[in-house]
């Protein structure tokens, strides 16, 4: 019964869902309705979830102080600081302590985190790009085109880099990603249609 | 190591400290070269120049502050743009809750720069988890998933609200973001609900949304900091991003340089070894 019951409840709301969007009527809409309601309930749920888990992770290290136990208790204070500031010093307005710290603090961290990727693409690229066969040629080329190309001084050093790095972005770069893309829809709706009639079942846990 | 291994293994600190430089003195002295105008972002300011003063739009402001460098000067941008033309614009922050900071800020500057007033002009609808969820019930009604704004105001209470129900009362949604949500906005709001869908998305990203640009699924898209940098030149408001595409050109400069000095070391080194063999 523990695995039975999932797999009915799934193929009903699975099929109900399906036959739901052909038919505009009014009880299918209410229907419709009920089910993004509850969808938004889960997700605030999964929220709670994440907090619990992130909370249970950090609190377990700093007891037991394992390795970097000092960052987990920086993310913990972190934590409680945040949820502090928001719900007893003014809620989330721009000049309350909550949008302050998030402002000053936050903001420049994620912003730094985000920046330093810079050098290591810039890096990376200086050692990853080698005319090492035809096909790394191929791609090389195609990258100093688009990124040249992409930038107003591309347009100054030789007018027509742009017009050759809007048709690579145009008609090889979207073949590629297109076919990309229609390989995974057929792909979503393969195994969406397996969960449905209860063919793969590994959602349900378990290991087989 | 000879000259052709030197050229290929230079210390990768060297490399940081004039990416740094390259980056620094553009934006302490600006060469301020002219910037392109693409189709994908020229299609886009058409559509918003083209609405009319008191029609409204859903601006998704779905990034946080570690993409705001590239992102916050499209969100500016179009804001600015919108306020500048009479044009009423809703704003959510769907992808991570960190982007209700992010979104709080370019809202509250382009307002203040307009004079526009919350509730009246524009409204801050906030964050919900679950995005698919939360854009499927706004296709249905916005009071569904925001039954209160950001500010805990009843949507019954604002002004802006009235007449507004789904996406039918908007002429587009726009989506800037850091991540993949594009792909739910394209298929829950534009494929379900048949509203137009515009966005602005991050440099490395951008390659990802052009097939839905060819098949009409996206109005326009604006890529990265010269996306947002264009934007700036069309409503004659060149800001942060035309600032920063200074840096941007020496940086990608230095970068192709590098990488040819790399290529030349390895072909010549390849060549000097095949003619030692001989």
């Amino acid at each position: 019964m523990r695995r039975q019951i999932p797999l009915a409840i799934t193929f009903i709301g699975g099929v109900v869902m399906i036959i739901q969007y052909f038919i505009p009527h009014q009880i299918s809409q209410e229907i419709y309705r009920g089910v993004l309601d509850w969808q938004m309930i889960v997700g605030g749920f999964v929220l709670v979830l994440g907090i619990g888990s992130l909370v249970t992770h950090h609190t377990e290290k700093v007891k037991r102080q394992k390795e970097g136990w000092g960052y987990s208790l920086v993310a913990l204070l972190g934590l409680v600081m945040m949820a502090i500031a928001g719900l007893f010093f003014g809620g989330m307005a721009s000049d309350k302590p909550f949008m302050q710290i998030f402002i000053y603090a936050q903001n420049p961290i994620q912003a730094t985190m985000f920046s330093l990727l810079a050098f290591f693409i810039a890096s990376a690229a200086y050692r990853a790009f080698r005319a090492r066969s035809f096909i790394a040629t191929l791609l090389l080329l195609a990258a100093i085109i688009v990124m040249i190309g992409r930038v107003p001084i591309g347009a100054k050093i030789w007018s027509p880099i742009r017009v050759i790095s809007n048709w690579l972005l145009d008609y090889p770069n979207m073949v590629a990603k297109r076919a990309i893309g229609l390989g995974v829809g057929l792909g979503m709706l393969s195994t969406a249609l397996k969960i449905i009639l209860g063919i793969e079942r590994s959602y349900l846990g378990g290991g087989k | 190591m000879n000259i052709y291994e030197k050229m290929m293994s230079i210390d990768r600190r060297i490399l940081f400290i004039l990416i740094a430089v390259s980056v620094i003195i553009p934006l302490l002295k600006p060469l301020l070269l002219p910037i392109n105008v693409t189709k994908e972002v020229r299609h886009l300011y058409e559509f918003i120049d083209s609405l009319k003063p008191g029609e409204a739009i859903l601006l998704s402001l779905d990034y946080d502050p570690s993409t705001m460098a590239e992102c916050h000067p499209m969100a500016l941008g179009i804001l600015r743009h919108c306020f500048g033309k009479g044009i009423k614009v809703m704003v959510t922050s769907l992808a991570r809750p960190e982007g209700l900071g992010t979104a709080e800020m370019a809202l509250t500057q382009a307002a203040r720069e307009y004079e526009k007033k919350n509730g009246e002009d524009y409204v801050f609808l906030g964050y919900k988890p679950a995005p698919g969820a939360v854009m499927l019930s706004m296709g249905e009604n916005f009071r569904l998933a925001f039954p209160n704004d950001y500010y805990g105001t009843s949507m019954e209470d604002i002004p802006m609200m009235r007449g507004i129900k789904n996406y039918k009362d908007l002429k587009i949604v726009i989506t800037i973001s850091g991540s993949g949500i594009i792909d739910t906005w394209v298929i829950y709001a534009g494929g379900r609900y048949g509203v137009p869908i515009g966005a602005g998305v991050t440099a490395v990203m951008a390659t990802d949304y052009y097939k839905y640009l060819q098949s009409g699924q996206l109005v326009g898209l604006l890529g990265g900091l010269k996306g947002a940098a264009e934007y700036e030149k069309l409503i004659r408001h060149p800001d942060m991003a035309t600032k920063g595409m200074d840096g941007q050109n020496m940086a990608h400069l230095l970068i192709v340089f590098f990488i040819v000095i790399g290529n030349i070391g390895y072909i010549l080194g390849k060549r000097a070894k095949s003619t030692k063999g001989k």
